[in-house]
């Protein structure tokens, strides 16, 4: 009932407020002034509604952080996947759909999903540095630079393959972060993300300035596209093939990513996020850990970079801007820090609802930026949290058993 | 009476915060079998003293030496934190640092990391030598947590915990480790008496079956008299007693220290 009275009061104030822009319109080549009292109405309606849902899903978090605080009451969807076995068949239907999306589809949607794979690697692998082992990085997009010039530079030449520099590319990123890493290893916060946020610039400056090296900003054209044992493929073809290339890539990224964080170096970088002097003393050398996430983090994007490359067969330093490193940010923040699930579905979301929505497209910054908001209000562990991992010992039976 | 093995030996431990002299050449020894006590009035220095033991603090001078049983002796000044928990000294925290986003047992678990070795590849690979060394590492971490009787929560996360369980724990992760000698940073800071109780018979089973030496910063002085011997007190950074409990409690300049100077009449 509180709620419904400030609600009223909420819509009178929107009503006094927006009076002279939407009810009053004076028309001047008339002479007349005109009163929509209709428009008043809708924004009183609006309001109220709004406010009303406001407080109704404020309320309800509330309520739901009591439950949380006092007992195990977790949301319906929490547990259903904190179940293995749903979850493993519920992977093998997605997998599924993915390989028959193409037969279903043609390849303007190919190209769309293509995309949402690519921030799929990039949100899986900034979630290893971000997620896990909590290093802010905002200029996570250097490292997909990395990757995708390291496949244009050598292909043009060198007329190397795509085959040949995946990994080449993935491992190049790597050690750029562990060189990046090294003078960034003392500072954590918001140091470390203004000092990242630094080499992000520095990086795309450098691409633009160093021409004799990268091009400047006319950038590289004619990249070779992935081959196929020299088969010759028309632009539907390669397309469906860098497609199965990018499902391969995505698939092989969530094993490994899922291995290692349920692995004791995991381990060591979710205690680094918690608390770094506990972490140490509890004999993690916190270099070698830091490095090896910051490092893990960055070899995916290399890879995804050079499959980037080959994919637009063009680069230039246009496509490593700081609004890459904050929309693959916001896709591992959206989903869920730490979790696999949440990244691929916050990417799904951040990636294609602006594709496919492109009649709105120019109020896309307003939604996202509404949308992130909202998020952080209503949700600030992410559409899906974290999911502990349980640990099976013998000793638990036994104990039980004894009451 | 034979002379005991010392396994940790401090001498004229000084360490300087610009200006402030927050430890003024402490010397302490801990021996094996001992829970040793580290009293003083707040402020005295005693948290600055195990911070630099524990290497998160490099100590202006002084030594730290440690004297592992059947190993060389080690200097441990200048060490980072993580080699020092290597060589087999563990510690809690005054103000419970816990890894608040885990659950009980993982906490434990990460204890064990510096005596295992999988790395990146390995882990990747997940070879059955992995699958045993994890395995390993949860066996012996509920082992732990049903020595300090969380066994129950092993699956809750940390921060649930209720206040008097997250210190427990904390002993328990340091255990984890495989020390030789435990450092217990205030131990029953804001437990009740039942608590503390449960914590007086947990530090002395520590002691006799794990055969692990035992340094404790504690103001609760039932406890401190109660299970330690030697005390040493601090005051203003400099060590003004040391002794057996009831020497400690004999000697007037630690009475001063705590109830203030006595004046004349």
């Amino acid at each position: 009932m509180q709620g419904f009275k400030q609600s009223i009061l909420v819509s009178i104030w929107f009503v006094f407020l927006t009076f002279p822009l939407m009810a009053v319109r004076v028309n001047t080549a008339d002479r007349i002034v005109e009163w929509r009292w209709m428009n008043m109405l809708w924004v009183a309606v609006a309001s109220f509604v709004l406010s009303y849902a406001w407080r109704y899903m404020l309320a309800r978090k509330q309520a739901r952080n009591k439950s949380e605080e006092s007992g195990q009451q977790q949301g319906r969807v929490q547990v259903l996947l904190e179940d293995m076995g749903f979850r493993y068949r519920a992977m093998g239907v997605l997998l599924v759909l993915a390989l028959i999306f193409p037969l279903v589809f043609d390849t303007y949607q190919n190209t769309i999903m293509i995309s949402a794979l690519i921030y799929v690697v990039l949100g899986l692998g900034l979630n290893i540095s971000v997620g896990l082992a909590g290093l802010l990085d905002l200029g996570y997009v250097a490292f997909f630079g990395v990757g995708a010039y390291s496949y244009a530079l050598l292909n043009h030449h060198f007329d190397l393959g795509f085959w040949a520099i995946l990994p080449v590319g993935g491992i190049l990123s790597c050690l750029f972060g562990v060189v990046l890493g090294f003078p960034i290893l003392r500072l954590r916060g918001d140091y470390l993300a203004i000092v990242t946020l630094g080499f992000g610039m520095i990086f795309k400056v450098v691409l633009e300035n160093w021409s004799d090296f990268t091009f400047g900003p006319s950038g590289i054209a004619n990249i070779d596209k992935p081959g196929l044992f020299g088969i010759d493929m028309n632009i539907d073809g390669s397309t469906l093939y860098i497609y199965y290339i990018m499902i391969a890539l995505v698939v092989f990224t969530i094993l490994i990513t899922n291995r290692l964080r349920n692995s004791r170096i995991g381990r060591a970088w979710i205690a680094l996020r918690e608390d770094e002097i506990a972490c140490v003393a509890m004999g993690i050398d916190m270099a070698r850990t830091k490095l090896s996430a910051y490092a893990l983090g960055a070899f995916w994007a290399g890879m995804v970079g050079v499959l980037f490359a080959a994919k637009t067969t063009f680069i230039n330093p246009a496509s490593f801007t700081f609004m890459e490193s904050a929309i693959i940010l916001s896709i591992v923040v959206l989903g869920g820090m730490g979790s696999i699930l949440g990244v691929i579905l916050g990417a799904f979301i951040l990636i294609l609802l602006p594709e496919y929505m492109r009649a709105f497209s120019e109020y896309r910054m307003l939604a996202f930026g509404a949308a992130m908001v909202l998020m952080m209000i209503f949700r600030p562990q992410g559409i899906i949290s974290n999911i502990r991992t349980k640990y099976e010992y013998k000793g638990l039976r036994e104990e039980t058993d004894n009451g | 009476m034979a002379e005991k093995h010392k396994l940790l030996e401090v001498k004229g431990l000084t360490m300087d915060f610009g200006g402030l002299r927050a430890v003024d050449s402490v010397s302490l020894d801990v021996c094996e079998g001992e829970i040793a006590a580290l009293i003083g009035p707040n402020g005295a220095g005693k948290t600055t003293f195990f911070n630099c033991v524990t290497g998160i603090y490099t100590p202006t001078k002084g030594d730290i030496l440690l004297h592992p049983k059947g190993l060389d002796t080690r200097r441990l000044n200048g060490l980072k934190p993580n080699r020092v928990t290597e060589m087999g000294l563990a510690r809690t925290f005054q103000n419970i640092r816990l890894f608040a986003d885990m659950t009980v047992l993982e906490n434990v678990m990460i204890g064990r990391h510096c005596r295992t070795k999988s790395g990146i590849f390995r882990s990747i690979l997940r070879s059955k030598g992995v699958r045993q060394e994890e395995q390993e590492i949860v066996e012996v971490s509920y082992q732990l947590l049903k020595k300090v009787g969380l066994a129950d929560f092993a699956n809750e996360f940390a921060k649930n915990l209720p206040y008097g369980a997250q210190r427990r724990l904390e002993i328990a992760r340091a255990m984890a480790t495989d020390p030789f000698l435990l450092l217990l940073d205030e131990p029953a800071a804001g437990m009740n008496p039942q608590e503390t109780a449960e914590l007086d018979q947990l530090i002395c089973k520590i002691s006799e079956q794990d055969r692990i030496a035992i340094l404790l910063i504690e103001h609760d002085m039932k406890l401190v008299m109660n299970i330690s011997n030697p005390i040493y007190v601090m005051e203003y950074g400099k060590k003004i007693a040391e002794g057996s409990p009831q020497q400690i409690k004999d000697n007037p300049k630690v009475i001063e220290a705590y109830l203030g100077e006595e004046t004349d009449a």
